[in-house]
């Protein structure tokens, strides 16, 4: 009998340190096969942010540094400048990427920068408990939105991949989700996409992946599952939303 | 050859920087700096290998100089006082990660939006940290358009050497200067190598990580000391400061940047009337020159320290002095520059 | 002929492989790991297909497959 699924070797022998059920330990392994299919893993530099996946730094195995809170496209722009024989990719949640780092995420993708983003979205702030994220749902309740998302204060939940995909320096934007094996199986599609489109130079590349949140949800990770494609699908539509054939 | 060329210091700065192999700048429009940002992007577009961006914010040009750095290049973003504060996060986490780079702060009057002419008012936020947690950024002050380029071509050794950021602290009126400047052969000097910690990807060896964080809070502590072990090298090894008369003079003038340049006309003045004034001017002021000022303080009993802030070096002077003497102040804020004539008055009223 | 290979102290328990599951061969053990999860295991051996759906869908890449 061969092996036909293994940890990939982009990935360190650490557990992960994430909750039982969550998707960041699903997004952690696509984005390393990535790595490992395009064998890239020894020119590769990580930028990890601010929020769960602060930790990312020690499961992935490869050059890694953290960014300040959504600075992470910032820093990763002066890294791939400087190294520009490099592969770059930002790991970020939506409170990072699109909320306090909403004007590095938007200038970066805006100069084409030729780096990977990997976009968690899961309509919360996990680090710090379970507040209200720029991408929480309307009626959506939080430690920060108590009686549910009010749209008429606190806005509307930003869909972050149509939104950069109007940006003519795109190369590739895409959504998926986690929550079955079929979606993850083209999750990981989208993901080789994104690198691909990096490794061509075509320029900035997004994933957006839909993921749970089961501890900040208050949902075991089953109904969490159920919750995203039950709510988040219907608002955040799964797609390609640009590809770099339409870059001209 | 050396060339003497006249140019404005805000882009003396830049070729200075250049010629230090400073080939990557990320910066953001403010006045009264905007030249050097101007001058390095008509430089570094032209060349090979060499980036300039103009970035989205103050916020996103520091984050780019750490990621530059991380790869083992010599970078610099440069700004005036609001900008500078935007960055204090940045440096806070450069200086944690232990990455060298330049930082050019061309002081403006503040608070606030303040007004575009020259301060002095940043010495606190330059010299005590400026962000958040314990830590020091070296800082070096000039006072002339060719101290500028020395000083930038030093700050980049002195930030390798120590894998720290280094600020250039001038002002605005430093920075729209134009004098006769010298860019001169430097001596090669020995820098560690980066090697250790560069990020370039893992080919070859284990990987590596830059994480200027830590949860565990003895080895946070840890490092804390690891890093005050540099700063007390550097009050030892790193100190500069220039003196001037220092021998039976009545009073001591202690003045940085701009305002010593002004102390200079003030001695002179001060002279024909027959009224011996002494200057220290610290170069740099982070490490601050304590010893050469207790040391004065040993023989001179009346200090008076100038600056345009509403008093922030003083604090500093006083320290060293350690009631030794008598420090004053005098300060013009908000952008105006003290004149010799009112140093000079103002002097007289402590040599009654 | 397939089998896979579970990591019952990498295992939290958080039972998504169980859907994952076209076969509808694996469950939770009823015993605790060193972390105080129960680990999940697979019943009926024999009919796994080797698809892999339960390794891709664990968080925790607790599960090895082999065909
Ligand atoms: C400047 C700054 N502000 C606030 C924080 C606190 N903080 C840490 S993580 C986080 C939110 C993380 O949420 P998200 O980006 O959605 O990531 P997740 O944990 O959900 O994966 C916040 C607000 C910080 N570390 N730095
Ligand atoms: S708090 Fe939420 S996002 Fe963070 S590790 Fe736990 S489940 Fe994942
Ligand atoms: S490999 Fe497929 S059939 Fe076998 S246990 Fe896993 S999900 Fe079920
Ligand atoms: S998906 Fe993984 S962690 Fe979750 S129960 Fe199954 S084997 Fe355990
Ligand atoms: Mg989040």
């Amino acid at each position: 009998m061969k092996k036909v699924f293994e940890s990939p070797k982009s990935l360190t022998k650490d557990p992960f340190t994430y909750c039982p059920g969550c998707h960041h330990g699903i997004a952690h392994r696509l984005v390393a096969e990535a790595l490992d299919e395009f064998g890239v893993r020894e020119k590769t530099i990580g930028v990890c942010p601010v929020g769960c996946s602060v930790f990312a730094y020690v499961f992935f195995d490869c050059d890694m540094i953290c960014a300040a809170h959504g600075r992470a496209p910032a820093v990763a722009t002066g890294i791939k400048r400087a190294k520009p024989d490099s592969i770059v990719f930002t790991y970020q949640g939506d409170g990072d990427l699109a909320s306090i780092g909403t004007a590095e995420i938007v200038h970066t993708a805006n100069r084409g920068e030729n780096i990977t983003v990997i976009f968690i979205n899961n309509a919360i702030y996990g680090m710090t408990g379970g507040q209200m994220a720029p991408t929480t749902l309307v009626g959506q309740v939080t430690q920060t939105s108590p009686y549910g998302r009010d749209p008429k204060t606190m806005g509307y939940p930003i869909k972050v991949a149509e939104m950069l995909s109007t940006l003519k320096g795109v190369a590739y934007i895409s959504r998926v989700a986690l929550s079955k094996p079929a979606y993850i199986l083209k999750a990981k599609k989208a993901i080789r996409k994104a690198f691909q489109s990096q490794i061509e130079g075509k320029g900035f590349s997004l994933v957006e992946i839909l993921s749970t949140c089961p501890t900040n949800w208050g949902l075991s990770p089953i109904e969490a599952n159920k919750w995203l494609e039950e709510n988040m699908i219907p608002y955040y539509p799964l797609g390609e939303f640009k590809t770099p054939e339409e870059v001209s | 050859m050396e060339e003497k060329m006249l140019m404005k210091g805000n882009e003396a700065i830049g070729e200075a920087a250049i010629r230090a192999g400073c080939h990557f700048y990320f910066g953001y429009p403010i006045t009264p700096q905007s030249e050097l940002t101007a001058y390095m992007a008509k430089k570094l577009l032209k060349m090979k290998d060499a980036v300039f961006v103009q970035a989205e914010s103050e916020i996103a040009a520091i984050n780019m100089v750490y990621g530059a750095a991380s790869t083992g290049v010599r970078a610099m973003t440069s700004s005036s006082s609001p900008g500078i504060s935007l960055k204090q996060e940045g440096i806070s986490y450069i200086a944690c990660a232990e990455l060298p780079c330049v930082i050019v702060n061309m002081q403006r009057g503040g608070p606030g939006l303040g007004s575009i002419q020259p301060g002095q008012a940043d010495y606190f936020q330059a010299t005590k940290g400026g962000g958040h947690g314990d830590y020091h950024l070296i800082v070096l002050a000039p006072s002339s358009v060719q101290e500028l380029v020395d000083l930038t071509m030093d700050a980049f050794d002195l930030a390798d050497k120590y894998t720290n950021p280094a600020m250039i602290l001038g002002d605005g009126l430093i920075g729209q200067m134009m004098e006769a400047v010298e860019f001169k052969e430097r001596k090669k000097i020995n820098l560690p190598d980066k090697e250790g910690w560069t990020l370039t990807g893992c080919k070859g060896r284990e990987k590596k990580y830059i994480v200027p964080f830590n949860l565990d809070p003895y080895e946070m502590e840890k490092l804390n000391l690891k890093i005050q072990e540099k700063y007390n090298k550097l009050k030892e090894k790193e100190v500069r400061y220039e003196t001037v008369n220092l021998d039976n003079a009545d009073l001591i003038i202690v003045a940085y940047g701009i305002v010593a340049r002004i102390a200079k006309t003030v001695m002179s003045n001060a002279k024909k009337e027959g009224i011996n004034i002494g200057l220290i001017r610290p170069i740099t002021l982070f490490p601050f020159p304590e010893k050469i000022i207790a040391e004065t303080s040993e023989k001179v009993n009346k200090f008076l320290v100038v600056e345009m802030s509403m008093g922030q070096m003083v604090e500093d002077v006083k320290l060293a002095v350690n009631g030794k003497a008598e420090v004053n102040f005098y300060g013009r804020v908000g952008g105006v520059i003290p004149t010799q004539s009112e140093i000079l008055t103002e002097i007289k009223k402590y040599l009654k | 002929m397939a089998k896979i290979l579970i990591d019952e102290e990498r295992c939290k328990g958080c039972e998504l492989c169980i859907p994952a599951c076209p076969k509808h061969i694996m469950v939770m053990a009823e015993y605790f790991n060193k972390k105080g999860y129960h680990p999940a295991k697979q019943i009926k051996p024999e009919e796994c297909t080797g698809c892999t759906f339960c390794a891709i869908t664990c968080p925790d890449v607790a599960i090895e497959v082999y065909k």
